[in-house]
């Protein structure tokens, strides 16, 4: 039983990570209508920053932050001068450029770092024990903050005026512009939040495994897209969801040795299941045709 | 002065030219209503002056101030606005929600809420449906709320595509009754209408386009006197 609930845990703290990253995922589809596959790189920009500015400034809160800053800052960058002068083109064109940036970024880090892994200088926190409990410090830490950002997010996206606009936005855009809403302002903002998301995503990452090589976004990248489409993508309900189900399937389906090689063959059919009964994902909607 | 003014317009889908050469004007105070059937160009013209889409040559002049190729957005904050066919409301939000988003672009936070106000006095409809999802009301309302929304930007001049679409007559009858004291308040209206006969009843001059160009101008009752008027869009004999 306290293994069961131990799994529970690691496996919300692992789905809090991927809904970190699939809301980066779902917001910019949602807003902007393309696939970033980029995103994922984003989350290796942020763990190189980790590691170079951990070496630098030896406070890792310190660092975190300039890896928020610097992932927020390559987000607008990206939009700005890969996707932007696409807009209109051709949804292939869009996808494509993205295939690039994603490449551009991995042999960029390599370039710079090597190929090789290398250490990250994360803090270690230990464990506690609650009862017979046995957490790790960084689990809480993971879970707690991913709650606390996705609540605020969806605060903000409710209530505050520039989330309404996002939500009008991904509604319609030709409507979005007569209401005197910037558009491109709109998009800025959304890569600018999805990518700032990447790098908290990784700083849990690094947390939990501190190494890192050009290609650590890739496989978080792969599995929060999956999260974003099983949840539905373009909501941002169902990219916490997606993320959550998915992080708490896999943490189980690791933790039974006859499946455990599995786990990743068992999520992605899970993806092509859901895809099958409900092609929009749990939460999407389907586009209401206007009349 | 006229405070609108459109120049010799010319907008291309691709190959295919949709507005071949337009110039009109429209004055403040007026009514003035575009008509002509299906794929003539109405919306075309419309878009290219809000900006949404880009005309190839042609210049657009609000207020003296050339906004050919201003950001729609901008457009908005100097006070033209548009209804777009179809409505386009935000489906998702609530009728609230959606009003608010038509004042985006204003920073006067007391008065915002006093014409909410004033909207719900007109609407009193919408009222009733304050915190409903705009998406379950039925198409009058949306076609009201579409309406209200676009005058929460304040708009001098308020441009309305096809307003009267898939309503039933009685609703019809609502919406002109709606634009006649929107205009009585004082703001400017630019109206394009496959219903010409209510079109051409409450306009001060109309323009009649046919494939992408002006055939016929003249003031509303001249166009419902003209032959080929009555013929093609009147269904007269």
């Amino acid at each position: 039983m306290i293994d069961i609930i131990n799994t529970f845990i690691n496996g919300l703290s692992l789905g809090g990570i991927y809904a970190m990253i699939a809301l980066g995922y779902t917001m910019v589809y949602g807003i902007a209508k393309m696939l970033n596959f980029a995103h994922g790189d984003i989350i290796m920009v942020g763990g190189y920053t980790l590691f170079v500015a951990i070496g630098l400034f030896g406070n890792p809160i310190l660092a975190i932050v300039v890896a928020i800053i610097l992932c927020g800052v390559l987000g607008v960058l990206m939009e700005k001068l890969a996707y932007k002068p696409l807009r209109g083109a051709s949804p292939l064109a869009v996808l494509i450029t993205a295939i690039g940036v994603s490449y551009l970024l991995q042999s960029l880090s390599q370039i710079i770092f090597g190929a090789g892994t290398k250490y990250v200088n994360m803090p270690n926190w230990g464990s506690i024990t609650l009862g017979s409990l046995r957490i790790q410090v960084y689990t809480l830490v993971t879970l707690i903050a991913s709650v606390v950002i996705m609540v605020a997010l969806s605060v903000f996206i409710k209530y505050s005026k520039t989330g309404r606009a996002m939500i009008a936005v991904s509604e319609d855009r030709a409507a979005s512009e007569l209401m005197g809403i910037n558009v491109n302002t709109i998009i800025t903002i959304t890569f600018l939040i999805g990518a700032m998301l990447a790098a908290v995503a990784s700083t849990f990452y690094l947390l939990k495994a501190p190494s890192i090589s050009p290609t650590f976004g890739s496989m978080p990248g792969i599995k929060a897209f999956t999260a974003a489409v099983i949840g539905g993508i373009g909501s941002i309900p169902g990219a916490m969801i997606g993320g959550i189900l998915l992080g708490v399937i896999e943490v189980f389906t690791n933790s039974i040795p006859a499946i455990a090689p599995y786990t990743d063959a068992i999520e992605f059919t899970i993806l092509i299941i859901i895809l099958l009964v409900r092609p929009t994902g749990l939460l999407g909607k389907k586009r209401r045709e206007k009349v | 002065m006229a405070l609108l003014e459109v120049k010799n317009l010319n907008v291309y889908y691709g190959v295919i030219q949709a507005l071949k050469g337009i110039s009109f004007e429209v004055n403040e105070g007026e009514i003035v209503a575009l008509i002509g059937s299906n794929g003539s160009g109405k919306s075309s013209t419309m878009k290219a002056i809000m900006g949404l889409v880009h005309p190839k040559s042609g210049e657009v002049i609000y207020n003296g101030e050339k906004i050919t190729h201003t950001p729609t957005c901008e457009i908005v904050k100097k006070g033209m606005t548009q209804v777009l066919e179809g409505r386009h409301i935000f489906q998702e939000l609530t009728v609230h929600e959606n009003l608010m988003l038509g004042a985006y672009a204003r920073r006067d936070a007391e008065e915002k809420k006093n014409d909410i106000k004033k909207m719900f006095e007109l609407f009193p409809r919408l009222e009733e449906r304050k915190n409903q999802i705009a998406g379950t009301l039925s198409g009058g309302e949306q076609q009201m709320l579409a309406i209200c929304r676009a005058l929460m930007s304040k708009p001098k001049l308020l441009l309305l595509d096809e307003p009267s679409m898939g309503l039933s007559p009685i609703l019809v009858k609502e919406v002109f009754d709606i634009i006649k004291e929107i205009h009585n308040r004082g703001t400017t209206i630019l109206l394009v209408e496959q219903n010409a006969s209510k079109a051409l009843a409450i306009c001060d001059k109309a323009y009649v386009l046919e494939t992408g160009s002006i055939t016929l101008s003249g003031t509303g009752s001249e166009l419902r006197n003209n032959d080929k008027v009555k013929k093609a869009y009147l269904g007269g004999e």
